[in-house]
């Protein structure tokens, strides 16, 4: 084939293919962007019928484990017991993956974050959730219910799931004093050069605004997602400074574990589960700090084109029922939603611990939320940068 | 009944010369042209779009600014040049490692010896290659393997990332040069030394302008291979960025930008392959 002829190929290949396409748009604005949203008309289930046999769940590390990470953990067994629907589980590591992973349609149901769940919601790619086909939304804590994250127009989108905040994890034999702020990974980040690690999402930029929010207040940020350019440059100008000491990022659970045990990470955010995970080889201890932090609300949500919506709410119900969401609050660490689930706790002192019960705790985390350009924190007079401009900056961030 | 229909149908077919052909070739050539070229083309075309970083949906509107901030941001020229060092690195690294090794086995061993050695250059492909990035991982590590035994490690950064690519595609770069070296005559080596050439001037008059072709040949692989690298640079890369890791980041937060940066690579290795084509090392291939 001579390469004229190929490249006649390829172009008459290009037009059959933007002839089809990929997007479901029938929809043709130039440029995309918000204009205050509407959510798409996707029908709400009615009634719940019997289970499909099968589900597949899209889920946050350690949401729905089946014994293979730990043999002491295994809720998904029994509910397959129990329900007959065969879970296929898949991990994802950040809100970006979940959302672009539900686009594909082939999962029933997903445990979405703040910043995840409106973008979904947006999408058209969840459908609204039918509160009376699960029993124990009854019983979920009431300042999880019709929350700006979860619902829209007084319609909720799912079951709250769990909250909790990020937190910061050091090595307690190489960290020493033991850090109380995220100055650790800040202003004192180059004393472990090289050993620091932060989370690889762009999200990770309303860290540094909060950071910026007590370090920096003429800055004025009053919400970490709510940022002006100006105040957008400034978080950015303290990550890059951070990332002269950023030995590795981590959005993946696992890499940031056997960082952790390995010694090459010594100091950065984490999740709970993931010092459990690492705790028993590797000397890590985590600390809330004291200059807040931000945090996760998650809601399971129904996927729009789920192929198996009965399984999908049996899961949504059987995931916040007491028990279980003992179990996975206890294993993932994070407050359950269901504030039954205290009392079926193995430690009865984790609920306080974690303030499960506690509205006004809850309200200090700053939870992730998806930046738009209407400013989240009421001000109107000046336009706030969105989720792409943080997208880019954030990749300029690591260079 | 079914014997003399498939007679039948065999004979229709003896008559029919082109649909036997059509037969044959339809199916290679549907993979090729779909699957092969109508991804590629897919890949072109939604460079061309746009996404809605809300709601991650894909608007089919033509507009050539994905391209425009390729060009304009700063970040993606420097990610672009540094994949191009690297890739030309690695090559490098490569190519210094695989002459000696692959005259050895053409020029020195046995043939018995030699056999043996094609395959032990071919054994670690039978590997995952994700085992053999992590094996590198615990190599270059603090306090791993390179540090207990030398004393000093790389750590984790672009250094191991080249260290790494360039031991996964050495076989790659072996193989075409050893059978470059396998059909160069001896008897030219040894008319060389008879016209009183030591060792460097007849590598360097004889033995390189007659392998140049496989060497390039050689490149091509280790060059395009390290070019479009996403997983070894997240595993021994520490916290720095490819031109892959950006496709592979930016896929989920903006499809049509990840495609656009994606064509980089292809328009570079364009490029590459039609300069060398011109040295005729294609047909080492």
């Amino acid at each position: 084939m001579s390469w004229s002829r190929i490249a006649v190929g390829i172009g008459t290949l290009a037009l059959v293919v933007a002839g089809c396409g990929t997007s479901s748009g029938s929809k043709s604005k130039s440029t995309p962007g918000e204009e205050g949203f509407k959510p798409p008309d996707v029908p709400m289930q009615k009634s719940l019928g019997k289970g499909e046999g099968a589900v597949n769940i899209l889920a946050w590390p350690g949401y729905a484990e089946d014994g293979s990470n730990d043999k002491s953990v295994d809720w998904v067994t029994p509910f397959e017991k129990e329900t007959g629907c065969q879970a296929k589980v898949k991990y994802f590591g950040t809100s970006d993956e979940a959302v672009s992973l539900m686009k594909t349609g082939d999962y029933d149901v997903v445990s979405a974050s703040g910043d995840a769940s409106l973008r979904l919601v947006a999408g058209g790619n969840v459908a609204p959730f039918n509160t009376e086909l699960a029993a124990n939304y009854a019983d979920v804590a009431p300042f999880l219910k019709d929350r700006s994250w979860n619902s829209v127009g007084g319609q909720m989108y799912g079951i709250p799931h769990g909250w909790g905040a990020n937190l910061l994890m050091y090595n307690t034999k190489v960290v020493k004093p033991a850090p109380t702020s995220w100055d650790a990974v800040f202003d004192d980040a180059s004393k472990y050069k090289g050993k620091v690690t932060a989370y690889d999402s762009p999200i990770y930029i309303a860290d540094a605004a909060l950071y910026l929010m007590g370090k920096q207040p003429d800055l004025k940020i009053k919400d970490p997602y709510a940022l002006d350019q100006k105040q957008l440059d400034a978080a950015v100008s303290v990550l890059k400074k951070q990332r002269e000491s950023v030995g590795e990022y981590w959005s993946d659970y696992t890499k940031e574990v056997s960082a952790f045990k390995a010694g090459s990470t010594v100091v950065g955010t984490t999740w709970q589960v993931i010092a459990n995970l690492a705790k028993d080889e590797a000397p890590v201890r985590t600390v809330f700090p004291e200059d807040g932090s931000t945090g996760w609300s998650d809601t399971w949500m129904v996927g729009a084109d789920a192929k198996h919506p009965n399984c999908a709410y049996l899961w949504a119900n059987y995931v916040v029922s007491p028990s279980v969401n003992a179990q996975v609050a206890e294993y993932f660490g994070e407050a359950p939603a269901n504030l039954k689930a205290c009392r079926e706790t193995s430690d009865k002192s984790f609920c306080d611990g974690y303030h499960a019960k506690d509205a006004h705790y809850a309200a200090k985390i700053h939870y992730w939320t998806t930046p738009i350009t209407q400013c989240l924190d009421g001000r109107t007079d000046v336009k706030c940068t969105d989720y792409a401009a943080w997208t880019k900056a954030w990749q300029e961030i690591k260079g | 009944v079914t014997g003399s229909r498939a007679t039948r149908g065999a004979a229709y077919l003896h008559r029919h010369p082109r649909l036997r052909l059509a037969g044959v070739l339809g199916a290679p050539l549907m993979w090729l042209g779909v699957v092969y070229v109508g991804s590629l083309a897919a890949l072109l075309v939604s460079s061309l779009w746009v996404q809605d970083s809300f709601t991650s949906e894909v608007f089919r509107t033509w507009t050539l600014a994905n391209f425009r901030d390729l060009v304009s941001e700063p970040l993606y020229r420097t990610v672009l040049l540094r994949t191009l060092v690297m890739a030309v690195l690695v090559t490098l690294v490569d190519l210094v490692l695989a002459l000696p090794i692959a005259f050895f086995m053409a020029k020195v061993a046995k043939p018995r010896t030699a056999r043996l050695l094609v395959v032990a250059c071919l054994m670690p492909l039978w590997a995952s290659y994700l085992v053999k990035a992590y094996a590198w991982r615990l190599l270059v590590i603090d306090n791993g393997v390179l540090d207990s035994t030398f004393g000093a490690s790389p750590g984790f950064g672009i250094p191991a990332a080249v260290l790494t690519l360039s031991y996964l595609w050495l076989p790659y770069m072996i193989l075409p040069i050893y059978s470059g070296l396998d059909r160069l005559p001896d008897s030219l080596l040894e008319a060389s030394e008879d016209c009183g050439a030591r060792p460097w001037r007849t590598f360097v008059s004889v033995v390189w302008p007659s392998i140049l072709p496989s060497v390039i040949a050689g490149s091509i692989f280790t060059f395009s291979l390290t070019l479009g690298d996403y997983i070894t640079i997240k595993i021994v890369g520490g916290a720095s960025q490819m031109l892959g890791s950006l496709v592979y980041d930016q896929q989920s937060l903006d499809l049509p930008l990840a495609a656009a940066i994606a064509t980089f690579s292809v328009v570079v290795m364009g490029v590459y392959l039609v300069l060398v084509r011109r040295t005729g090392a294609l047909d080492q291939l």
